[in-house]
């Protein structure tokens, strides 16, 4: 609840290295990640999520675990550690989580596929 | 300051309903269908409560009402009793895309048994268009089944041109009356009504008691078989308790009727403008004059409803919503869609139901901190446009 009321990473960077876009508002969850990528480690990230409680308390989960970690660290987070982070979620919710690490794995693979296309 | 704005989902028992319900657990607990001197009071409180409820809906006769365990109960009883009793004559339902989901499931139960069910469209409003009604309704009709207004909302359905169709057609009319009764004049005489479902809850009775209207003539089959109680259509020993209670606030719902509609409109009109002004990019859902007197449904874009509902739930307000993160299917509001709201926007809505415990102090509160709210998500939401987050 805590990262419900009082989420961490708001907003979104302009310039970012990748972007991650997972859901639409059909099943009623959107998230968008941002991140910027310094020698090999999320320097920064961020969120914009439209959804309910659980889906906006697990992306801002993902962006606290995710920031300052290598991309390969980042890459292992799993729904079930956002999930556990959280003190766990209702299993209706469980998509939610699958939502934000899904989200955060986009954007890695969107920064991979960026740079491959520069060199 | 806590605001109670679900009334629809479940609403307090009046304390008058609970003061005459109680005797009936402890002294006169006695079964109405024994022939020692216990049967007696139950018998004539039983009495008593069929005449009260007979009479909020200017029934002919109390005999024509039947009790159950609640509006579903009355559902099932009055769509599988018409259709099994009228097998050999057709099989097609005509009911609406706007009906509570008990009658949707059970005429989707119906077509899998066989019957033919046609689902007529609303508009933008929420209103059943009468001559396409007509026009579904042939020779092998056997029921046709419309709300009297959608507790969802709010809107109120044209039922008394749909019972005149009806009549003239021989076609046996269900309407269920679940969200309107005790707020809005229900009339089945006037309205030509032949079955109609009550629920207890939604009057301030107890939960767990419902009725159903059966007009004299009309035959129907039951779906609980057993002792043979509620002349046949409806067996189990009679829940005297809960039936009481719903008796008592049946005469109380009427007798306030008038006043209280009165009131609770005034408090949701001033919500509903309260909040349009407040709030950029804020819609009501449903219409906004053929509407009952306590539903506010509003719609505010670019966030989601459960968060919302969250949000305020922290102020002290509770309210319900459409949203598909709401509900057990993860699917939004079928009355939402119906009326033509696209998935984004069906998410983003939220239900007021106002009722007895609310002043306008509570609507002023929510007015005033509501804007907050959806504002703080609208922040978070990657749909919100940038004019809109200065």
């Amino acid at each position: 609840m805590e990262h419900f009321f009082k989420p961490r990473n708001v907003g979104e960077i302009p310039d970012a290295d990748g972007v991650g876009t997972v859901g639409n508002p059909i099943c009623g969850d959107t998230m968008f990640i941002y991140i910027k990528v310094k020698d090999g480690k999320i320097a920064d990230i961020k969120f914009k999520t439209f959804g309910c409680g659980a889906a906006i308390a697990t992306s801002s989960m993902v962006t606290e675990l995710a920031k300052g970690k290598t991309l390969e660290e980042a890459m292992k987070i799993t729904r079930d550690a956002v999930a556990g982070e959280l003190g766990g979620l209702p299993p209706i919710k469980m998509h939610c989580s699958n939502l934000a690490a899904d989200a955060l794995h986009k954007a890695i693979e969107d920064y991979r596929r960026r740079s491959e296309e520069k060199a | 300051m806590k605001v109670y704005l679900d009334y629809g989902a479940a609403s307090p028992a009046d304390t008058k309903v609970l003061a005459v319900m109680m005797p009936y657990f402890t002294e006169h607990f006695g079964n109405p269908s024994s022939v020692h001197s216990y049967s007696h009071k139950a018998e004539e409180a039983l009495t008593k409560a069929r005449e009260s409820v007979a009479s909020l809906i200017n029934a002919n006769s109390p005999e024509e009402i039947v009790f159950t365990s609640g509006s579903t109960e009355s559902n099932n009883l009055a769509l599988k009793g018409v259709a099994y009793r009228n097998r050999d004559k057709g099989n097609r339902i005509v009911t609406t895309a706007i009906e509570h989901i008990s009658i949707l499931n059970i005429c989707q139960y119906l077509a899998r048994e066989g019957f033919e069910v046609v689902e007529l469209p609303v508009d933008s409003y929420g209103l059943v268009d009468v001559e396409k009604l007509a026009e579904a309704v042939d020779e092998k009709t056997i029921l046709i089944s419309v709300m009297y207004a959608n507790g969802e909302i709010g809107t109120v359905e044209p039922v008394k041109e749909i019972g005149e169709i009806a009549r003239e057609r021989s076609v046996p009319l269900h309407v269920d009356a679940t969200a309107a009764a005790g707020k809005i004049p229900v009339d089945v005489v006037k309205d030509k009504v032949d079955l109609l479902t009550l629920s207890s809850n939604d009057l301030y009775g107890p939960k767990g008691v419902g009725a159903l209207y059966i007009r004299k003539g009309v035959k129907i089959v039951p779906i609980t078989h057993g002792g043979g109680q509620e002349r046949g259509l409806r067996s189990g020993s009679e829940n005297i308790p809960g039936i009481v209670g719903m008796g008592m606030a049946a005469e109380l719902a009427k007798e306030a009727m008038e006043t209280e509609a009165e009131r609770l409109t005034g408090l949701r009109d001033r919500l509903i403008s309260g909040l349009l002004e407040a709030v950029p990019e804020a819609y009501l859902n449903g219409h906004p004059t053929r509407r009952l007197p306590n539903n506010a449904n509003m719609r505010f874009s670019y966030i989601e409803g459960e968060a919302l509902l969250l949000g305020l739930d922290s102020l002290g307000i509770q309210a319900s919503s459409g949203s598909a993160c709401t509900s057990k299917t993860l699917e939004p509001s079928h009355v939402l869609l119906a009326i033509g709201l696209k998935h984004e926007e069906a998410h983003g809505s939220v239900l007021f139901a106002l009722g007895k415990g609310n002043t306008e102090g509570e609507i002023d509160y929510v007015v005033k901190v509501l804007p907050g709210v959806v504002k703080r998500l609208r922040t978070l939401s990657p749909l919100t446009p940038k004019e809109l987050l200065r």
